[in-house]
């Protein structure tokens, strides 16, 4: 049987993925968001070893545009290629898909009642790629396949956080019916507080990001009656990207254990949140 | 937990935000063609077209004339108000080889870098940033 083993909240910023690509990680501008991922690196080599990652994220622009916005999207292709998001691709291996286990997620949500929309050909942008750089650094291949899930969270309204987390828990009891015996991780990216628009853009709110990371933690379960306007509010409007992170924390059960949590501001606009997660009981 | 169904009411409070244009479903309708104009950008053949005649090249789209002068002058608060997002109007000031945080910090009134120093020192406080109506 699949199994969810842990779940990873990363934020997703595209000036880490430059640094790395650009050999800048050490520069002192960088070094310090960085470090908070050696200990992941180590830890996904070593000890976590993933088969599928189920990658929640969120599309800037890059394959999606505004013809059509799809409010979650799963992509059940054999392979995704690299956006060029206006510099050429970042020079980051193909990603390779999971596809039985994506249709079979597919299938399975639209029978619990999460009408997806399911993607066969589209390429990934920052969104994606950047936390598979934080985790597994500098590869020829990437040593995971990746289940894309793109998640609206551009034009309003975005899906309320508490249907995110209920989305994570109809993934969990797909994951759980799938026959093979599968090592699966759920990734959370984007946020934390940012705003990148307007007179205000440039707010970061680190005690209100803090508590966002304690409360993915434990049994409770109250960030999933955070509404839009206090993300926006609180955290700025890309902010808003943190119910990304609901569909992992619901995927990963009644309760939580942190093994491992990092939080830096700022990097370029953006306050940068990670947090490891496993599933208690 | 009950969900929201009201849309008027769940519009209406953004309006209260200070300093920020929440992309919502009227302004994705007004900027439509301004943001599919950005993410032509996207192309290298067209942002060279772009650059080599901006007007000619804005006048292929079907946008008002205010967006089309937003545009030629890189007024991104204006463009926020007709409509334009970020993602998409980041088409544009990559093409001008601008990065997010030199781009970002025309929309506030500072200087890139006091903006940047801002940054660096932890951001912009929410506080007094949350509510025009409650000054919070
Ligand atoms: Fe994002």
């Amino acid at each position: 049987m699949a199994r969810i083993t842990a779940g990873i909240g990363c934020s997703h910023i595209p000036v880490l993925g430059f640094a790395h690509d650009h050999k800048k990680t050490q520069e002192p501008i960088f070094k310090p968001a960085f470090d908070g991922f050696d200990w992941t690196r180590q830890w996904m080599k070593e000890d976590a070893k993933p088969d599928v990652v189920i990658l929640v994220y969120n599309d800037h622009a890059s394959f999606f545009d505004m013809k059509v916005i799809p409010t979650f999207a799963i992509g059940c292709g054999e392979r995704f290629g690299i956006c060029d998001e206006g510099f050429g691709p970042r020079p980051v291996p193909e990603v390779e898909g999971s596809p039985d286990l994506a249709w079979h997620i597919a299938q399975s949500l639209v029978l619990d009642e999460f009408d997806m929309t399911i993607v066969n050909e589209m390429d990934v942008d920052h969104g994606l790629t950047v936390p598979l750089t934080m985790m597994y650094g500098e590869v020829d291949k990437w040593p995971v396949k990746v289940i894309p899930l793109a998640v609206n969270v551009v034009t309003y309204p975005p899906p309320s956080g508490n249907r995110c987390w209920a989305l994570g828990e109809a993934i969990a009891r797909a994951v759980a019916s799938f026959p093979e015996d599968l090592n699966v991780q759920v990734w959370g990216t984007g946020g934390m507080s940012h705003q990148l628009q307007g007179p205000r853009a440039g707010l970061i709110n680190a005690e209100w990001d803090n508590r966002f990371l304690d409360g993915l933690t434990g049994d409770s379960d109250t960030l999933r009656t955070i509404q839009h306007v206090e993300y926006l509010r609180e955290t700025g409007s890309e902010g808003i990207e943190m119910v990304m992170w609901l569909i992992m924390r619901g995927a990963l059960g009644k309760s939580t254990r942190a093994i491992h949590r990092h939080y830096h501001v700022p990097v370029s606009n953006t306050a940068l949140g990670h947090i490891v997660l496993e599933p208690v009981g | 937990m009950t969900a929201i169904t009201d849309v008027a009411a769940y519009l209406a409070e953004f309006d209260d935000i200070p300093g920020t244009r929440v992309f919502t479903a009227k302004r994705a309708r007004a900027g439509y063609h301004l943001n599919q104009f950005a993410m032509s950008l996207m192309k290298p053949e067209n942002r060279e077209r772009f650059k080599a005649d901006e007007r000619a090249y804005l006048d292929e789209w079907p946008m008002s004339e205010a967006q089309k002068q937003g545009l030629l002058d890189r007024d991104y608060n204006r463009l926020l108000d007709l409509g334009g997002n970020v993602y998409f109007l980041a088409k544009v000031f990559s093409t001008d080889g601008l990065s997010f945080v030199q781009a970002v910090s025309t929309m506030t009134g500072m200087s890139v870098e006091d903006y940047q120093a801002m940054m660096v020192a932890g951001g912009r406080s929410a506080k007094g940033a949350r509510s025009i109506r409650d000054k919070n």
